[in-house]
């Protein structure tokens, strides 16, 4: 099991990224933390006939709040996601949700950019982006777009970007002072990927309570389940309510079968998980 | 002598090299000179006939000094030995048909490993697929893919043995119940895949370091396979091996193969497995399919058994295969009285990876099916588990016991283990807090599961396997023995050195040894350095040696204190020389020979050790020169299999008790244990603290196989499960965080220190404990497991099918 | 070809490899550092984890290159002035190894585990080390000996 040959570049500015990634015409693969695509070199799965490397380029690294969002580089690690004080105040979701990512020297590697540009739909990241409604900043060849994840995820580990294109920022917006928040998995073992995932985000202004709700590993993509929400803004956080949401949510995903578990199996625990998401989410919601 | 070493939980000697990674495994060996790294071509399908090789573009492509394929092992060596009749020829690649995914087809020999596996993405092999068949019952069904054309069909062997008269016990009994079990195939993944270096030497010697771990059976089937004398084919384990569980039991016709790969490449040539490689082709457990019915009173007396078998071997039947089968056969009745057994026994390949010893041989499969089929009897009959176990339960009064298929255990007090437990279970005080469970709509469960754990296999048994009538032929050469054997030998300054021929994996024998030794010579485990690196040319060794079989604890030891207990006596005998008086007068004690009665000068070890060697001529007439000692142990209850099928396949018996408590979640069917309790009777403890090791060691296996592990294929033979990714092995977040461990002795009166083996322990009863449990769990559904693993997926379809049940 | 200098234990080391030379390989191959066990090569088992500029970081999903500048910290380096390391010493004491294949990692891992969760408890114990996979010990004596070392680890109060 070792890599396939490749030629190595590790640039120091974005521009000579996106000069190489045009140069190799599709052939180049980025490399961000590792953590997924040097498993798929060594299986020679991937045989990329270069690599891109971003580690060299420190001001892809950062945790910046601004203007209601908190911007991260797309190579920040996950490791210093999970130690941020700025992520502990604005965003305990994602806290939260970077304790199941792997295992502690995975997230020391592993990088926010590389977990959301490779599109896994049962890994945590794309499931709290989507959740929270945030964007992606994508740079290449003819300049910048930000994505918001439906626009981004297209199907089982693939994403929207073109080529030549690097995702070099993520924007998520704030949470509320008060919003109470859960991520929920199964999985059958610490540290896998989650058979199914759910974060929740929920808070109150005043009498009118805001929901987010996204799944992991019930489909080809994350999921958003607005109609859940729905249900949870407009009768309040009840059990009934999260009930209701919960029985909803069981319906509105479309969940594949895999070696780990069935499609109805799956199609269940999303229900499961979402009642206790919401209802943890409420224990930790303020005001 | 005030203290003794046996029995305390000595500090490993180990530990030191192993926590500052001074280890020496097979991967660290000191460098061979021009040594090159092999890449194994393998099969990407599951069955296909071979139609032609190309190696050209491998064989030119950068760093490759050789390729070998399939057609090279037809020509230069033969297939191995199979332990049954049928024409199988299994040879050390895929010669003339691919018969699973992963079988080596080819082998490339280049500067580097990844050289190596560039050029082997340019081996071409054609292959015309054939179709598939990879469950046992399909396999035997009327036209059914057939993998062997010689065998003609895929059953690779198949006895009836009868013990007793089980067709009376069945037309007697008051109740009869039947059941099918599905066991699944798993393997014990080592952390350290195989590894192999091997080199020609110019005297026509092929010298191989591997980790392999023994059986030696396998070092003379290797040379014939070969074509070599056995004295020019060199064994050589390094002295440590990174796990082993029995699975590095069946690395040696990788030894074969790149044995071949280094005479065509003519430098040496090392091989490491990768993972992805051990998943799909080392080797595992058989999956079985198995029917039970059990016969008995109404008081809960099981007057016999039927057991039906199908055990997948995958491909091909690789020995000790099918052990898979008949390993169990002197304790197949496990702790119970019963005098009648039918066991009908197939031994079927399918297009699946190849098979052979995994933690717990065989038990695992035995006590699963046997203990499930108790709890439904004591269900049937409104009798409590333990209540149903006691009323079967072999007595301490009947020991040594001669079982109905041979079997000679040789000590326990089974009820007394199984009080223990339950004891320390608190038992009734679970089963009032199940009922509250219960009351409030929890799935709470209580499992009971007991097996006889049989240690130190005889290599006898495997005849089994043969017809009665071919056994009886003239020709036939009968089997047996379980043999061991050590050198303990003293230097000048009084040191002691032990020299043994196992091949450890973690067990600790160094430590172990030690403590022996400095028991019998009264001394401290310091002052004993123990080599064990096992080297066919320079140890004593039998065709049974090896670290398997739970071999060591009780056949290694036996070998060690007998060597330890030779020397001393030659000790005393050369004391008693220079003291002048007759050698019953004197004594060997507290370190020291010492007259036994009386003043008068004493000798110690180092005293002694230093005289009769500077001083030949301090021996008495006819001494020999030299203070060392050599012991071999065998036992002498390893008899061949008989005219009526009966063996005793092993040779210490132990025996485990446990219960264990579980919660299923009601809306996940994820399981939760609440508590486990597992009470052993392996004779004297040399080593608590390594005893216990083995123990929750096992256990962890065992959980694994039941919840966890499965190498699981499609129906076109692909392994699914063919990553760490997917094979799912516990981690410290799975493993059971409170188990409670008890021990019971019986000393084994077969050796010299009463001990038996415990290396496979709880391995062979968790399945059974947990799946009673769970069983147990869910009697408000009416569900009882039949199958493992128990996955929260599939425990869920489980159920919900339950519920729907009108 | 590419030029690697990193200092290992504290110890300036360089060698030359083809950029796709997994940094365990190198270690092991090219610095002679076999105290590092390669168990998967796609990051699961965890045996390969080393620490990286003084966090745990697996070796097998890391080019040799990506390590160029960085400083390493094997297991051949936790012993200083010929006495074990007090997590050493745990294991030891604890019966936390049996073939010892998976200890490096497992030493590696729990030593960046107390150093960031100084006082963890056994649940916390499991989830960190549930990065390592072993299949000797049923976890148990591990999980013992880094509770053990945590507290002698502990800075005094």
């Amino acid at each position: 099991m070792k890599p396939p040959k490749f030629e190595y570049h590790a640039p120091s500015t974005l521009d000579e990224v996106i000069a190489l990634l045009v140069r190799y015409d599709g052939d180049a693969k980025v490399l961000a933390g590792g953590q997924s695509l040097v498993p798929l070199l060594n299986f020679r799965l991937a045989r990329p006939a270069a690599l891109v490397d971003l580690n060299r380029i420190k001001s892809l690294a950062y945790i910046q709040e601004h203007d209601g969002h908190v911007r991260f580089g797309a190579m920040t690690r996950q490791r210093t996601i999970e130690f941020s004080p700025v992520v502990a105040r604005r965003l305990p979701l994602l806290r939260e949700a970077t304790r199941w990512v792997g295992h502690l020297p995975i997230r020391s590697r592993g990088t926010i950019g590389g977990s959301i540009a490779h599109a896994d739909p049962s890994a945590e990241y794309p499931a709290v982006l989507t959740a929270l409604g945030g964007e992606v900043v994508a740079r290449g060849p003819k300049g910048e777009r930000t994505l918001p994840p439906a626009d981004l995820f297209e199907t089982y580990l693939t994403t929207t970007l073109a080529a030549d294109e690097v995702l070099t920022e993520v924007r998520l917006p704030a949470m509320p002072e008060g919003a109470g928040w859960a991520f929920e998995e199964f999985a059958r073992r610490r540290g896998d990927f989650a058979i199914v995932g759910v974060a929740a985000a929920v808070w109150r202004d005043g009498s009118r309570v805001t929901a987010r709700l996204a799944t992991a590993g019930v489909g080809p993509v994350p999921t958003r389940l607005r109609a859940c929400e729905e249900i949870v803004e407009r009768d309040g956080l009840t059990d009934a309510a999260i009930d209701a949401a919960a029985r909803r949510a069981s319906e509105l995903v479309e969940p594949d079968a895999d070696i780990h578990a069935s499609a109805d199996y799956r199609r269940h625990l999303a229900g499961v998980l979402t009642a206790r998401a919401l209802t943890r989410a409420r224990e930790t919601a303020r005001g | 002598m005030s203290d003794r070493w046996i029995g305390k939980s000595v500090k490993r000697v180990e530990d030191f090299r192993l926590l500052t990674g001074r280890g020496t495994y097979i991967d660290d060996h000191p460098p061979v000179a021009n040594v090159h790294q092999a890449a194994i071509v393998r099969s990407r399908y599951a069955h296909g006939r071979i139609l032609r090789y190309d190696v050209s573009k491998a064989l030119a492509a950068e760093g490759v000094v050789a390729v070998i394929t399939g057609e090279d092992v037809a020509k230069e060596t033969k297939p191995f030995g199979v332990g049954v009749t049928a024409p199988v020829h299994y040879y050390c690649a895929a010669t003339d048909k691919v018969r699973f995914v992963g079988e080596p087809v080819a082998v490339v020999v280049a500067r580097d490993r990844y050289l190596a596996e560039d050029a082997a993405e340019l081996v071409d092999v054609e292959i015309e697929p054939l179709p598939v068949v990879i469950d046992v019952e399909k396999a035997l069904e009327p036209g059914a893919p057939v993998l062997h054309e010689k065998v003609g069909t895929n059953l690779a062997g198949h006895r009836r043995l009868v013990y007793g008269d089980p067709d009376r016990a069945f037309r007697e009994a008051e109740v009869v119940l039947r059941e099918r079990f599905r066991f699944p195939k798993y393997g014990s993944t080592p952390i350290e895949t195989y590894g192999i270096i091997a080199r020609w030497e110019l005297d026509g010697v092929c010298t191989v370091w591997s980790n392999f771990m023994g059986p030696f059976i396998m070092h003379p089937l290797t040379a014939r396979v070969l074509g070599l004398p056995e004295n020019k084919l060199r064994f050589i384990v390094p002295p440590d091996i990174g796990g082993s569980f029995g699975i590095k039991s069946s690395i040696y016709p990788y030894i074969a193969l790149i044995a071949l790969a280094a005479k065509h490449a003519g430098v040496p040539v090392k091989w490491i497995e990768d993972r992805r490689e051990h998943l799909l082709a080392s080797s595992s457990g058989t999956d079985r399919v198995a029917y039970r019915e059990v016969a008995a009173m109404k008081d809960g007396t099981v007057l016999g058994m039927r057991y039906k078998w199908l055990d997948n071997v995958g491909g091909y039947i690789r020995s000790p295969e099918p052990g898979c089968s008949f390993r169990p056969t002197g304790n197949f009745v496990g702790p119970y009285n019963f005098q009648h057994l039918e066991v009908d026994a197939s031994v079927v390949m399918t297009n699946k990876s190849l098979t052979g010893p995994n933690r717990g041989y065989a038990c695992g499969h035995l006590y699963f099916e046997t203990e499930g089929m108790m709890d439904r009897l004591a269900a049937k009959l409104g009798l409590d588990p333990v209540e149903i176990r006691r009323r079967n339960l072999l007595q301490p009064d009947q020991f040594p016991y001669r079982t109905p298929t041979g079997g000679y255990y040789d000590s326990g007090d089974y009820p007394a283990a199984l009080d223990k437990a339950v004891r320390i279970a608190k038992y009734d005080d679970l089963r009032r807090e199940q009922a509250k469970a219960r009351a409030e709509g929890r799935w709470v469960g209580i499992g009971v599961a007991l097996a006889v754990d049989p240690s130190v296999s005889n290599m006898g048994y495997v005849a089994t396997a043969l017809d009665p009538q071919f056994r009886a032929k003239p020709e036939y050469l009968p089997k047996s023995g379980a043999v061991d054997s050590a050198t303990v030998k003293v230097d000048p300054l009084g040191r002691v050195t032990a020299i043994l021929g196992t091949t450890p994996q973690g067990q600790g024998h160094q430590t172990i040894v030690a403590q022996i030794v400095a028991d019998e010579l009264g001394l401290t485990p310091d002052d004993v350095t123990v080599v064990d690196e096992m080297d066919t040319f320079t140890r004593v060794w039998s065709i049974s040696s090896g670290t398997y079989s739970s071999r060591f604890g009780s056949v290694g030891t036996s070998a060690v204190a007998l060597a330890a207990r030779k020397l001393r006596a030659k000790l005393v005998e050369y004391a008693a020389h220079l003291m002048e008086r007759p050698a019953s007068d004197v004594e060997f004690r507290d370190g020291a020979v010492r007259p036994r009665t009386g003043k008068g000068p004493s000798y110690s070890v180092k005293d002694l050790a230093g005289r009769a060697h500077w001083n030949t001529e301090s021996l008495p007439d006819g001494m020999e020169p030299g203070l060392q000692a050599t012991a071999v142990f065998g036992f002498t209850v390893a008899k061949a299999v008989d005219a009526e099928d009966r063996v005793n396949s092993s040779n210490t018996y132990g025996f485990i008790a446990e219960v264990m408590a579980v919660e299923v979640d009601r809306q996940t069917a994820a399981i939760k244990i609440l508590k486990y309790v597992t009470v052993h009777d392996a004779g004297t403890i040399i080593n608590p603290m390594i005893a216990e090791g083995q123990i929750y060691g096992g256990a962890l296996h065992g959980l694994g196989g039941a919840l966890y592990e499965e190498l699981k294929y499609d129906d076109d033979g692909q392994l699914l499960t063919g990553t760490f990714m997917d094979y799912l092995v516990p981690t410290a977040s799975e493993a059971p965080a409170e188990i409670e461990i008890d021990h019971v002795v019986s000393p084994s009166p077969l050796t010299p220190l009463g001990s038996k083996g415990l290396g496979e322990s709880s391995s062979m009863t968790v399945p059974a404990v947990i799946a009673n449990a769970v069983s147990d769990a869910l009697v408000p559904l009416g569900l009882r497991i039949t199958e493992l693993p128990m996955t929260p997926s599939g425990l869920w379809e489980l159920i919900r099918s339950a519920q729907r049940r009108p | 070809m590419a030029d690697v200098r990193l200092t290992v234990n504290g110890v300036p080391r360089e060698g030359r490899c083809e950029p796709r030379k997994l940094l365990v390989d190198f270690l092991r191959e090219d610095l002679e550092l076999t105290g590092t066990h390669v168990g998967c090569e796609h990051g699961i088992c965890g045996a390969c984890t080393v620490l990286v500029n003084g966090e745990a970081a697996r070796a097998c999903l890391m080019l040799a290159v990506q390590a160029d500048g960085a400083e390493i910290t094997t297991v051949e380096g936790l012993m200083k002035d010929g006495k074990l390391h007090p997590l050493q010493e745990a294991f030891r004491e604890h019966h936390g190894l049996q073939c010892g294949f998976c200890t490096p990692g497992m030493l590696l891992t729990a030593l960046d585990l107390l150093r960031t969760n100084p006082a963890p408890s056994e649940d916390e114990v499991r989830e960190g080390l549930s990065a390592v996979l072993c299949r000797c010990t049923g976890y148990h004596g591990i999980v013992k000996a880094v509770r053990a070392a945590a507290a002698t680890l502990a800075p005094p109060r």
